[in-house]
């Protein structure tokens, strides 16, 4: 059978179409988007019928998720970590639950931060639910694991996390496929209160989450995911978890470790394993990507036992992703670390780009505060974000997706006036409605711009859910008619532009201004595609 | 047989174009290959790099070592001297010498240049004006990609099957200029290596 080469993301998608897969459902976000992007490009998920929809956020994709497993399919949620705080109550609650078909939650974290607010570690999220999680460490496996989770969520009744982190799921390596299984019959669950969260069941239902436990680690013990490689040398025993296990091998000649070695992939972790490799060696060392789960877990906190090493006692850094030679230098191998580059070599931070509708919708906005203090404009999570750097410097925060309204409402009560929200179209349905609505019920002098490049642009360009409904969405909302102004972020219109937003700063209640043209990206791709389509039907 | 090779770039200079080829090419030679690549944020006019591993052994880590990686493949000259310590001592970089000016304090190109001719095994060619003469600029990622390829250890045949198929939706004109650009790439790096 031949191989086939696809990110770790993709592995995870087809691994998913491969077992039958009804439903993804997922809201973008680096470094988990290629997964649904998959399924929606796929020739054969569409042959099969299979739902790949992007929704307004990821509360709403784990809630649609929920729905078709409820219906007895399984499905697939995809979102990067901070999307799971936005997910959290769904996730939370879908534990207790239980599934009916099986229900797969996938959450890329990404450490060192390349492209998030934070490197929060999903694990606990996991663990928070009390779930089994899965935690592949190379392309092979995220497909395995895919498969096998919708296996394990429908035997065990319960919704299992897949947690995968920014360099396997942006890294390409070549896979087997298995063999292709059939899609679920529509069917309710056969008990139809399951999903009923009222107490006197919630109770019930929490129990026997809570009986389950031992079956999800006899599962860890079972699933071939978790290994223990033994080697007499004894003086030293390592634990990994996902990627980190790539990193040790990578240091040591055909990836023969002169230590015992245990291989982690699937929590809970397997006690009968852990303590083994405990018991038999003399000190421990814990190498995983993200925060110290694992090793929290085993040097408790009065730390009493055998000396642990990993990110706690400084062996790891305590942040950060690792590569081969962090993890080389904590194995006391002689790396090269030397990080020295010329200093001829200029620092080269993202930007907007040439041409494009935010830059222009900025330097209207600086021109129209420059009568009042600096510090007021709040500001969301997008291409727009990047207005907080030099030349522009127009914006004073970005926090999570939705913050900038309510922050601006926060402010105002203080007694900032005017207070100023900057919001991608995109993020204004993923969570900035009910801040909106926020705004109105309180009448805060707040004036918000709503810049609207008809697309999710700094994901890549997905369909944006606030298409064509912006003006009509706050409108019903209740944001008065005369204080939505739509303008066309342009510099022949500066002077224009300046002018309604200094006209809307001075008003004393909610007002919306819409910086409406399409992203540069966007239009460019439609055009190339326009004129490759005129040239393969020339030739 | 192995390459580790770190690609490098401005984010929209189509150094995932090279790797998807050269990724390609190995797959279809049964090797073994992992190549991390960076998507998102900085793909917006900053910095990027791939690593790009080919080995006839299996490929652990996804990451190049530091100072492990066979050669540099980069297709901006200031890009090109980011990543040199992760170099090995008997490493190439291969690399573009036309500037891609997107911050205000660019270096000047010929401080660059100077510091690229100072390293020890390097091919360095103007693949922005090669791209141009044979069709345009856009295919100055295939030229580099052709520069690499004395150094590549794989079938030529090969990777031109992989343009086939990443190019072939695009049409036959811009297949056929991109393996022109390819092949004017590989002669000016072996007139290079002739030369120094
Ligand atoms: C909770 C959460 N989900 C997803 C993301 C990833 N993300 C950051 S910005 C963004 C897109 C924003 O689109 P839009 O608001 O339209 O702005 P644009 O990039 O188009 O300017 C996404 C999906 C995130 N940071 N947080």
């Amino acid at each position: 059978m031949q191989k086939i080469l696809l990110l770790g993301d993709e592995a995870i998608a087809q691994g998913a179409i491969d077992a039958g897969l009804s439903g993804i459902y997922a809201y973008p976000g680096t470094p988990s988007t290629e997964i649904t992007e998959y399924v929606k490009r796929s020739k054969e998920a569409k042959e099969k019928g299979i739902t790949a929809r992007w929704t307004a956020n990821e509360k709403t994709a784990m809630e649609i998720a929920l729905g078709m497993s409820y219906a007895g399919k399984r499905s697939m949620v995809c979102m990067k970590h901070v999307g799971l705080n936005v997910a959290a109550d769904a996730f939370i609650n879908s534990a207790i639950t239980g599934v009916n078909g099986g229900l797969v939650v996938v959450s890329a974290d990404d450490p060192s931060m390349h492209s998030s607010q934070n490197e929060q570690d999903s694990r606990f999220y996991g663990k928070f639910a009390q779930i089994p999680i899965l935690e592949p460490t190379n392309q092979q496996e995220a497909y395995d694991m895919a498969r096998y989770a919708f296996d394990l969520s429908e035997k065990l009744d319960t919704p299992v996390l897949m947690r995968i982190t920014t360099r396997l799921a942006h890294s390409r390596a070549g896979i087997f496929r298995k063999e292709d299984k059939a899609q679920n019959k529509l069917a309710v669950p056969s008990d139809l209160m399951k999903y009923v969260l009222l107490p006197s069941n919630a109770r019930k239902r929490y129990k026997l989450l809570l009986n389950h436990q031992d079956h999800f680690e006899q599962a860890s013990n079972e699933s071939g995911f978790n290994f223990y490689i033994d080697h007499p040398d004894k003086k030293l025993g390592i634990i990994t978890t996902g990627i980190a296990y790539n990193y040790l091998l990578e240091n040591f000649p055909s990836g023969k470790v002169p230590h015992p070695v245990l291989k982690i992939g699937q929590y809970p972790l397997p006690k009968a394993m852990v303590q083994k490799i405990y018991e038999e060696c003399e000190e421990l060392m814990i190498m995983e990507e993200g925060y110290p789960f694992v090793e929290e877990m085993l040097k408790g906190f009065l730390d009493k036992g055998k000396p642990i090493h990993g990110r706690l006692d400084g062996t790891l850094p305590r942040d950060g992703e690792l590569n081969p030679n962090i993890v080389g230098k904590a194995m006391q191998l002689s790396v090269n670390l030397d990080d020295d580059i010329s200093e001829i070599v200029k620092a080269r931070p993202p930007k907007l780009c040439k041409g494009c509708s935010h830059n222009d919708a900025f330097t209207a906005l600086n021109e129209a505060l420059s009568e009042y203090s600096k510090g007021r404009v709040f500001s969301d999570i997008g291409c727009y974000t990047l207005g907080a750097l030099k030349p522009l410097e127009s914006i004073n925060s970005c926090v999570d997706m939705g913050a900038s309204i309510t922050m601006a409402v926060g402010a105002a009560d203080a007694g900032l006036v005017p207070a100023i929200a900057a919001i991608g179209d995109s993020t204004f349905t993923h969570s900035g409605i009910t801040g909106l609505l926020d705004a109105v019920n309180s009448n805060s002098p707040v004036t918000i711009l709503i810049l609207d490049n008809s697309t999710t642009a700094m994901t890549g360009g997905q369909d944006s859910a606030a298409l064509g409904k912006i003006e009509e969405i706050c409108k019903g909302i209740g944001v008065q008619e005369e204080h939505i102004k739509v303008i066309k972020p342009l510099p022949k219109f500066h002077d224009e532009n300046v002018k309604v937003i200094k006209e809307e700063l001075e008003y004393q209640g909610v007002s919306v201004v819409i910086p409406r043209r399409e992203c540069i990206q966007t239009l460019n791709r439609r055009m190339r595609a326009k004129h490759n389509k005129k040239v393969t039907q020339q030739s | 047989m192995k390459r580790d090779i770190i690609l490098a770039g401005v984010g929209g200079q189509g150094i995932l174009t090279i790797a998807a080829s050269i990724g390609l090419a190995a797959i279809n030679s049964g090797l073994h290959l992992k190549q991390a690549e960076v998507h998102g944020m900085s793909q917006r006019g900053g910095a990027v790099q791939s690593h790009l591993r080919i080995s006839s052994e299996e490929v652990y880590s996804d990451l190049i070592p530091q100072g492990k990686a066979d050669m540099i493949i980069a297709v901006e000259p200031m890009e090109s001297l980011r990543y040199i310590n992760m170099l090995n001592n008997e490493g190439w970089l291969i690399t573009n010498t036309y500037p891609h000016v997107n911050i205000h304090d660019y270096p000047e190109l010929e401080t660059i240049l100077e510091e690229i001719k100072g390293i020890k095994n390097h091919v360095a060619l103007d693949a922005e004006q090669k791209a141009k003469e044979i069709s345009t600029a856009r295919a100055a990622n295939i030229v580099m990609l052709g520069a690499s390829l004395p150094f590549l250890e794989m079938e030529i045949n090969q990777i031109e099957k992989a343009l086939f198929t990443l190019f072939g939706r695009k049409g036959e004109e811009v297949v056929q200029n991109n393996l022109k650009a390819l092949h004017a790439g590989k002669e000016i790096a072996e007139q290079y290596l002739v030369r120094h």
